[in-house]
């Protein structure tokens, strides 16, 4: 490993590193704003450091990890994500009574094994980095020790989460004992000396792909989903929507197209399989729900489904064009559902989670601009025009013309009309009149300027989206070419 | 740059509206009229080029262009002809009525309603100017957002139900529009290799019949689903109902003429082929609608939900209309938009001023109103007539020049059609003599017309006369701007 190589990988070491000041500071003197102060100051170091290791790229940082743009771009954007969910939850734990101080420092190591993810070429950084994630969120989700839900929610992702990792522990034993490969370039190199599909290895990516499935919640490996994202703290549910399965997503993909994996066709029926049901089972079971967290849980599963109609597009198309929709699509998915769970999150204190949709009622009328900043993430997240989320649905669906896909294009279709209905239903509940109940609501002003910053983002990349395209073309076309 | 005010006065307006009514809740309504005049004032500009136009090889005038999302070859680019100007005209003249329909009727968050308003109708100039398909999705898509609010907040008993409904039925049908869009633009990037999705480029792209088909009936369903026509119309009946009075005016008068303009815009020029083998389905369509929603609004009795399917009646001319695609059909269709805009409106504004009053819209609650209101009760008379279409009046104009287009074209299906004229003074004298006429039972005393809804329903009644007595003037203003659209289908 030369000094470039080590360089490379300073956003990485930066995280670690503060996760580290963060346990030391714990230890010295236990307080909540010095412990999210470092963690922030961190993500930020962090953040300037890829800045500065951008023009390098790409550097091959010891077989396992890969440092090019695309790494860079989502490492960049799944920081991002951290930091404020970081910012929401300062708001969310501050008044709990109890020890508050270790919630930075595991928002930290779940950062650490994302950025990991994002940037593996190795099936055994990819293993490290997915259990790195999924241990912290583990301890994330039960984090308000006393709540019978966030226990429940803990338990069952983590006994669901151990069993997803047995078969894709399993799903890699078979590529390995196939290919004797564990690097992704050697995996191709494999899949490109061979004509035939390979059973074992065929057999082997299922594997993969069903625990994959479990982290992106795809149906039909959800069930845990809406129990988990109920019981969870807000801003942690809107954590999990976005980094975790962020970070799966992007290293999906890295995996199938630096293996070229595209060349197992029959892959694509299963995934489609799996896109239809997701899209149409996910919005199927939002519409009658009457709480919040479980809705955007179900939304969660269709909007992954969506994704995932973009990446089967790969498989007729070259696999470049592909990134880019994905690219942003899950940029557009980030604001818009951090954005959500920051409102619900706003909301909602330790003691009581506002997730009853009755809770909203009239909330137009009480707090308009919190009101207007969720009606336009639910719209964003409907995909109506003047948001981030139809610029990215639009990305989806030329994405997908291209590849011909119009048996799904129909379901996206058809799912995005269900959607509508209960994202609708949200707002119609928020334009109720309703007496006003003075509620003694703290001034969250963190929150707020994270969901100013939000809703501007939101309005601006829907409006003017060409300078972050611009971006996103560069990094798909340098990144993966 | 005119061309872009007037979408941009109206949205600015809106914003203005809303932050006065967070001041004082009087002052919105006030802005909004100030808006619609300086927008009034604007359009006379448009108008003067009118009469320069003669010498221009296009019917095109005015042009406002700005790249947009260079990655797709989307631009900002507005531009106008003889129709849009003449539809553009319609929506700030309803406009006006809409907010004076809204003035004593609605009294809570003004600044929020008069907000809605305005964007709506924002959003609706922007469609009939919009030539760049994705801008033309998305104002198409931006108007429905503030009527989805405008029925929801402010509507009657029923209107959650009403403007879900709304809003699913134009979101799903215009995701299909998208995808047409979506899928034109790539055929048309295979053939020559860059992105665009400007409206003079995509009318040349070279189509496989079947490739055209597909296309076609994505754009077709959109509209007419925002037209509506018959097995797509269940929406609207529901949104007017429950809709609150300068909501069901603009619905009616200028949201469904965003359809027909659709259709006339789109359809047949980019697909003229496959537009022309599915002419006599589509004609079908519109004389069954014609027909069937005659006699549905003969079984009414709600007052707001027979004008609705009047509504829908009308609007088969406009589908049979555009389908026959000569001259005569055209330009029938036109003045059937604007004559019905204008009836319409008027229709809709009576039964939200009777409801306030008598806090009903039930037909059989209202009996012998003649006798307690005569002044609001001949102007009913008179726009119950121009409904079913007396000559004379704009309607009857907009028919006969639809009917006489078309029968060249289907002789059998104008037949069938031109059979409402037997069916349409069934439901309009219908509802005057169950409404107006006979002992008046339960009503005492009822305030007439104030001053405010007689210079209403004036200026409405003399552009409907207008219209029908001399329809040369408007039909030069389009005539250009049709037969330019007939020669680009030829091609």
């Amino acid at each position: 490993m030369n000094i470039n190589q080590f360089i490379a990988l300073a956003p990485l070491t930066a995280l670690a590193g503060t996760a580290i000041a963060v346990m030391i500071g714990i230890a010295a003197w236990r307080n909540f704003v010095l412990s999210c102060a470092i963690a922030a100051v961190g993500i930020v170091l962090s953040l300037a450091a890829l800045g500065s290791v951008w023009p390098g790229t790409p550097v091959q940082a010891s077989p396992l990890m890969l440092i090019d743009v695309y790494a860079l771009f989502y490492i960049a954007l799944l920081l991002s994500a951290g930091l404020a969910v970081l910012g929401f939850c300062y708001d969310y734990f501050k008044d709990r009574d109890g020890e508050n101080e270790e919630l930075p420092l595991l928002l930290l190591t779940a950062l650490l094994g994302a950025s990991v993810l994002a940037a593996s070429t190795h099936f055994a950084s990819f293993f490290i980095g997915l259990e790195l994630l999924s241990i912290s969120l583990f301890v994330l989700i039960g984090y308000p020790l006393n709540q019978a839900q966030a226990l429940e929610a803990a338990i069952k992702y983590l006994i669901l989460s151990g069993v997803s990792s047995a078969f894709l522990l399993m799903g890699i034993a078979l590529i390995y004992a196939q290919s004797g490969e564990l690097y992704f370039r050697g995996i191709e190199g494999y899949i490109a000396s061979r004509d035939d599909i390979n059973a074992m290895v065929f057999s082997g990516v299922l594997l993969v792909m069903a625990g994959l499935g479990f982290k992106l919640s795809l149906i039909p490996f959800h069930l845990w989903t809406p129990d988990v994202y109920q019981g969870a703290p807000a801003p942690i549910s809107g954590f999990i929507a976005t980094v975790s399965k962020g970070a799966v997503f992007v290293l999906l993909l890295r995996y199938f197209v630096s293996t070229d994996s595209y060349a197992y066709t029959p892959l694509l029926n299963v995934f489609s399989v799996m896109a239809a049901l997701s899209i149409l089972g996910g919005n199927l079971l939002a519409l009658l729900q009457n709480n919040v967290k479980r809705l955007l849980a179900y939304s969660s599963i269709a909007h992954m489904g969506y994704l995932l109609v973009a990446f089967i597009a790969g498989g007729s198309v070259s696999s470049v064009l592909i990134v880019e929709p994905v690219a942003f699509y899950l940029l557009a998915y980030f604001i818009t559902t951090i954005g959500a769970f920051g409102v619900v999150s706003v909301l909602s204190s330790p003691q009581a989670e506002a997730d009853d949709l009755a809770f909203y009622r009239g909330l137009f009328w009480r707090r308009p601009w919190l009101a207007a900043i969720f009606t336009l993430m639910l719209l964003s997240l409907a995909g109506i025009p003047l948001t981030v989320g139809f610029i990215g649905k639009f990305y989806i669906f030329t994405g997908a013309a291209d590849g011909g896909l119009w048996g799904l294009l129909l379901a996206v279709i058809v799912g995005s009309g269900l959607g509508l209905y209960y994202y609708l239903r949200i707002i119609v509940v928020m334009s109720m009149d309703a007496e006003t109940v003075k509620t003694g609501f703290t001034q969250d002003w963190l929150s707020n300027v994270l969901l100013t910053v939000l809703t501007i983002l939101l309005v601006w990349l829907g409006i003017y989206p060409s300078l972050l395209v611009n971006i996103i073309q560069s990094v798909s076309y340098d990144g993966m070419a | 740059m005119i061309l872009f005010l007037l979408i941009c006065l109206l949205q600015l307006g809106a914003f203005i509206a809303w932050f006065f009514g967070c001041w004082r809740p009087g002052a919105p309504r006030w802005v909004a009229i100030v808006v619609l005049t300086l927008e009034a004032l604007l359009l006379i500009f448009p108008y003067r080029a009118v009469e320069s136009i003669g010498s221009l090889p296009s019917a095109w005038f005015g042009y406002f262009y700005v790249p947009w999302i260079p990655r797709f070859g989307i631009e900002f680019y507005l531009a106008m002809d003889g129709f849009s100007l003449l539809l553009i005209t319609l929506t700030v003249v309803l406009g006006f009525i809409a907010v004076s329909s809204s003035w004593a009727e609605i009294k809570h968050r003004q600044g929020f309603f008069y907000f809605n308003l305005l964007s709506c109708l924002a959003g609706t100039v922007g469609v009939f100017m919009a030539i760049d398909l994705f801008l033309f999705f998305f104002f198409w898509e931006l108007m429905i957002i503030p009527m989805y609010f405008l029925i929801s907040i402010w509507g009657h008993e029923d209107r959650t139900y009403a403007a879900i409904k709304f809003f699913i039925f134009t979101q799903v049908s215009s995701l299909l529009m998208l995808l047409a869009i979506v899928a034109l633009v790539l055929i048309h990037r295979e053939a020559t290799g860059v992105y665009s999705f400007g409206y003079f480029e995509l009318l040349n792209t070279g189509l496989s019949p079947e490739a055209a088909f597909w296309l076609m009936l994505g754009f077709f369903i959109a509209f007419t689903v925002k037209l509506p026509a018959l097995p797509f119309h269940t929406w609207l009946p529901d949104a007017h109902t429950q809709a609150p009075t300068g909501g069901s005016v603009i619905l009616a008068g200028v949201m469904l003429k965003t359809g027909a303009y659709g259709l006339l815009r789109f359809v047949v020029p980019l697909f003229p082929d496959a537009a022309h083998q599915f002419a006599p389905v589509a004609m079908a369509m519109g004389a069954i609608g014609v027909l069937y929603a005659a006699v549905m609004a003969f079984a009414q009795s709600d007052l707001k939900r027979l004008i609705a399917y009047t509504s829908v009646s009308h609007m088969g001319f406009i589908l049979i209309g555009v389908f026959s695609w000569n001259g005569a059909a055209l330009q029938g269709a036109v003045i059937t938009m604007l004559a019905h805009g204008v009836s319409a409106a008027a229709l809709f504004m009576i039964a939200g001023i009777l409801q306030k009053r008598l806090h009903t819209r039930e037909i059989g609650n209202m009996g012998g109103l003649w006798s307690v209101v005569p002044g609001l009760s001949a102007v009913t008379l008179f726009f119950a007539l121009a409904s079913l279409g007396l000559p004379g009046l704009g309607n009857f104009i907009g028919e006969f020049l639809v009917l006489q287009g078309a029968f060249g074209v289907n002789r059998i299906l104008t037949a069938a059609a031109a059979l409402v004229l037997v069916l349409s003074p069934l439901y309009a004298l219908g509802m005057m003599q169950k409404g107006f006429y006979g002992p008046c039972s339960r009503h005492d005393f009822l305030p007439g017309f104030n001053r405010r809804e007689w210079a209403t329903l004036g200026l409405l009644v003399f552009i409907s006369v207008w219209l029908g007595l001399s329809p040369q003037a408007v039909l030069n203003v389009s005539a250009p701007a049709m037969q330019s659209a007939m020669e680009v289908a030829e091609r």
